[in-house]
């Protein structure tokens, strides 16, 4: 077996595991924002999705329970962030921020009355993660030139909210382009006028965006806690949410280009992790903190020089008022 | 109210009654106990001022807005329309001042959004391809269905919008100024449609400003002033000087009075200038004149034949890509140095290129001009100075309601236009370059912007007036160039113009052809 082979598919490997959070969040975006609303919350429902999935499924002990409690709580969240921007048209970045800052102060303390560990919640009883699922056959062909190390290295052996990840993004693409809550999604958030006229709610519409990537937000969430890790902490999303909304512009709102955009930054972050505590020759070994701006970095260089223009959904950030 | 029906010379069940509606917008009364009935099978007409509440009335009957107070019944029966769902299960249909279209999409998207007949699109989308054409045959609406809207001509995307309204079943049609933006070509174009559609046993609502078409195609006509209906007339029995006195509540002169011009110094000077749109299609091409202080030159031609493009040179919003543009002798750079140097421009299509909807009135009444010096002090904008100085045009102006705190959003179509008027025309250029003066304002304002106009040319400023209305041209106009397909087809002074010589200009015959 060739040894740097085996290198690439480990990295492949992890940038799939990292990408998983940023896939789901990047899609719960195209949710909201393609309805016209602003998510810079995703980050806060994420956060809270993965302290509610943490508490459930420690104090059940089931993985699933962690989940749905995971997904309740984002749902919640994001009928807040809805409550304040569209039925009160208060401005969507203001309630998003606060959202954001409400669960990372909300977050640690309830953790702390709870299970009394410094903000933390560990996930430790039995039947309360999501374990690895070895798919069918992967052992048997692990042997087979090239195929048998891809298959059971890199797509055997992850959790299932990984494959779930991966299978949101035909489904949302589907959905978007192909049926008709996805016509008056893309519609609501170009014209929310047109979509009014046409005798659809435009307030409903979005709500259903928000609950949508409430949904979603929240599998991202359950996974940083019961299913990538063991436990809740602090900040513990570490501006995935925003990462994740930054690769949505990058993709230019369509399901593809954004899941192309986010396995690009979980590689970097893949790569990242693999150059910690390297020598590089002249230099040295690099600080661990430049190397973990690497993804960050990307960003704003993706961002500000690559993309192009982003035209995004024409009546974004606005609360529909049609008379004052 | 019965009454008021009687009085209308209804004599049947009406398609649609309205009784009593009011509705106010803070402190704006927008309607004030409106009453209306419309005969079934008729094209009734509203004539109103800019402001007079008429595409508020019509939003109401779509349930777009909530009235305050009042009732609407349908063929005679009484309805509680609260949103546009429940017009359009009415029968009603609205096609809006300004459309209600998604641009990106098609023109099919367009139609199926809001009847798209299931979960998946699949098979609405078959079901309306057949349906539609069906429609598009009836009417001689033809539309590219695969087309995508904001590719499309205004007069396309207005049929797009009559489609959508018959493809929900609508039996009852409201129009609000559907000709504002369309060339006389399509406006007749859809005058058929209109009288097709009655034919057939329809009910069209057509609200405008121009009281030659009432004349033309409305059986009814009803007159709005001041939020309230004045009066209902047989359109039969009316005649435009009528009309119009019972809009604006005095005689209106329909004429233009003006002596003849003194012209004095070239001001703007055009040689061989050949201009490209977005899609790199040259749409001017080899055009030369001279605008002169003092003079009006007009420039008459259907739209469409590079009168946009050509207005965009000039104002330095879009770089020629051959030809001289020299004003007072010297090159126009862009938009912003043309400005400083007095070149004041009404943009043709201003709700989008003359305002900003989320500003107030008087920050919009100093947009582009915020940098003349009476305006800052230490870098600070004058606040006070301009909102007294726009609550002044307002009132020359006649803008409704005279609020410069509102957003130009909140003001009716035709006192949008009037803001950036006098905007344009009060800073007092050397040179003005007006593209559509009069489109979507009321006779009331049309002549006192003329007569403005011509004042302007006696105090010695030259006028480039683009419009698309013949008569517009013909009265204020010294001389008048016309343009067909971004060619000057010829030029002649305005007292030896006649309708059927320019006619056959605009339609690109010359005269050794002709
Ligand atoms: N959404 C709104 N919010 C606040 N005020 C409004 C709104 N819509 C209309 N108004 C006000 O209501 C009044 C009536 O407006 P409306 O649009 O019905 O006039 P209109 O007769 O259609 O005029 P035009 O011929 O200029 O289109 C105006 O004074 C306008 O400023
Ligand atoms: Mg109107």
């Amino acid at each position: 077996m060739n040894d740097l082979f085996l290198q690439v598919l480990l990295l492949a490997d992890s940038t799939l595991r990292l990408a998983t959070p940023l896939v789901l969040a990047a899609l719960a975006g195209l949710f909201s924002e393609r309805s016209g609303v602003v998510n810079i919350a995703l980050e806060g429902k994420m956060l809270g999705g993965a302290f509610a999935a943490a508490a459930a499924a420690q104090l059940t002990g089931s993985a699933f329970a962690g989940l749905f409690a995971a997904i309740g709580f984002a749902v919640f969240l994001a009928l807040v962030h809805g409550f304040a921007s569209i039925t009160n048209r208060g401005d969507q970045v203001v309630s998003g921020m606060a959202l954001n800052i409400m669960v990372a102060g909300l977050g640690p303390t309830l953790a702390d009355a709870w299970f009394g560990q410094a903000g933390r919640i560990p996930v430790t009883a039995e039947g309360a993660r999501f374990r690895p699922l070895t798919l069918p056959f992967a052992e048997e062909i692990r042997e087979v030139p090239v195929i048998g190390p891809i298959y059971a290295e890199l797509l055997s052996g992850h959790n299932i909210l990984v494959y779930l990840a991966l299978l949101a993004v035909p489904l949302v693409a589907w959905v978007l382009y192909r049926s008709r809550f996805g016509l008056r999604l893309r519609a609501v958030g170009e014209s929310p006028e047109a979509v009014d006229t046409a005798g659809i709610s435009v307030a409903w519409m979005r709500y259903r965006a928000l609950i949508v990537a409430g949904v979603l937000t929240g599998i991202a969430g359950a996974y940083l806690s019961v299913a990538q890790n063991a436990s809740f902490l602090r900040d513990m999303t570490a501006g995935k949410g925003y990462l994740a909304l930054a690769a949505l512009i990058f993709g230019k709102w369509r399901p593809l280009p954004a899941l192309l955009a986010c396995l690009l930054f979980a590689f970097a972050d893949a790569v990242q992790a693999r150059l910690q505590g390297v020598e590089v020759p002249l230099v040295g070994t690099i600080p661990t903190e430049a190397i973990q701006a690497i993804p960050y970095l990307l960003t704003i260089l993706l961002l500000a020089g690559f993309v192009g223009r982003a035209v995004a959904p024409k009546a974004i950030g606005q609360p529909y008022v049609k008379e004052r | 109210m019965g009454a008021e029906a009687a009085a209308a010379g209804v004599d049947e069940t009406p398609a649609v009654e309205l009784r009593g509606i009011c509705k106010s917008f803070g402190p704006v009364q927008a309607n004030r106990e409106v009453d209306l009935a419309v005969a079934a099978g008729t094209i009734h007409g509203i004539v109103g001022e800019n402001g007079a509440g008429k595409s508020t009335l019509m939003n109401i009957l779509y349930g777009f807005y909530q009235p305050d107070a009042g009732r609407i019944l349908v063929d005679g029966r009484p309805r509680r329309i609260r949103s546009p769902l429940d017009a359009i299960r009415a029968g009603i249909g609205m096609v809006h001042q300004h459309f209600m279209l998604v641009e990106p999409f098609t023109v099919l998207e367009n139609l199926l959004l809001g009847a798209e007949g299931g979960f998946t699109l699949e098979a609405g989308i078959a079901r309306a391809r057949r349906e539609i054409e069906a429609i598009e045959r009836d009417y001689g609406l033809e539309v590219d269905l695969d087309a995508v809207v904001r590719d499309l001509p205004v007069g396309v995307q207005q049929r797009v919008e009559i489609l959508k309204a018959l493809f929900r079943g609508a039996h009852i049609l409201v129009l609000d100024e559907p000709t504002g933006v369309l060339t006389p070509q399509e406006a007749d174009h859809l005058f058929r449609i209109l009288e097709n559609l009655r034919e057939q046993g329809r009910t069209v609502v057509l609200i405008t400003h121009k009281l030659r078409e009432i004349m033309a195609v409305t059986d009814h006509v009803s007159v709005m002033r001041g939020g309230r209906m004045v009066a209902h007339r047989r359109t039969s029995e009316t005649s435009t000087e009528e009309l119009a006195e019972l809009m604006v509540g005095r005689k209106v002169l329909l004429r233009v009075e003006k002596g003849p011009a003194r012209p004095g110094e070239p001001v703007l000077e055009v040689a061989g200038l050949e201009v490209r749109d977005d899609f790199d299609v040259p749409r001017v091409r080899d055009v030369s004149f001279t605008v002169r202080a003092g003079e009006i030159l007009g420039i008459a031609g259907v739209a469409g034949n590079g009168q946009s493009e050509l207005l965009e040179a000039l104002a330095g919003i879009r770089r020629p890509s051959r030809g001289r543009i020299l004003l007072r002798g010297r090159p126009v750079e862009d938009a912003a140095r043309a400005r400083a140097r007095r070149l004041g421009h009404v943009p043709e299509d201003r709700l989008r290129m003359g305002l900003v909807r989320s500003f107030t009135a008087w920050e919009n009444a100093i947009l582009g001009y915020q940098r003349l010096a009476g305006y800052l002090r230490g870098g600070f904008l004058r606040r006070r100075r301009m909102i007294a100085g726009c609550v002044d045009w307002m009132e020359r102006y006649d803008v409704r309601p005279r609020d410069p705190f509102l957003h130009a959003a909140d003001f009716s179509g035709g006192n949008q236009q009037k803001l950036v008027l006098a905007r344009e025309l009060e800073h007092d250029p050397d040179l003005l370059l007006v593209g559509q003066p009069t489109r979507g304002v009321d006779i009331g304002a049309i002549e006192f912007i003329h007569r403005r106009l011509v004042a302007m040319r006696d105090a010695g400023k030259a006028i480039l007036l683009v419009s698309v209305e013949l008569e517009e041209v013909m009265s204020l106009a010294d001389r008048i160039l016309v343009m067909f397909d971004g060619r000057i087809m010829g030029e002649m002074a305005a007292e030896e113009a006649e309708e059927r010589r320019l006619g056959l200009l605009m339609a690109g015959v010359t005269a050794e052809a002709g």
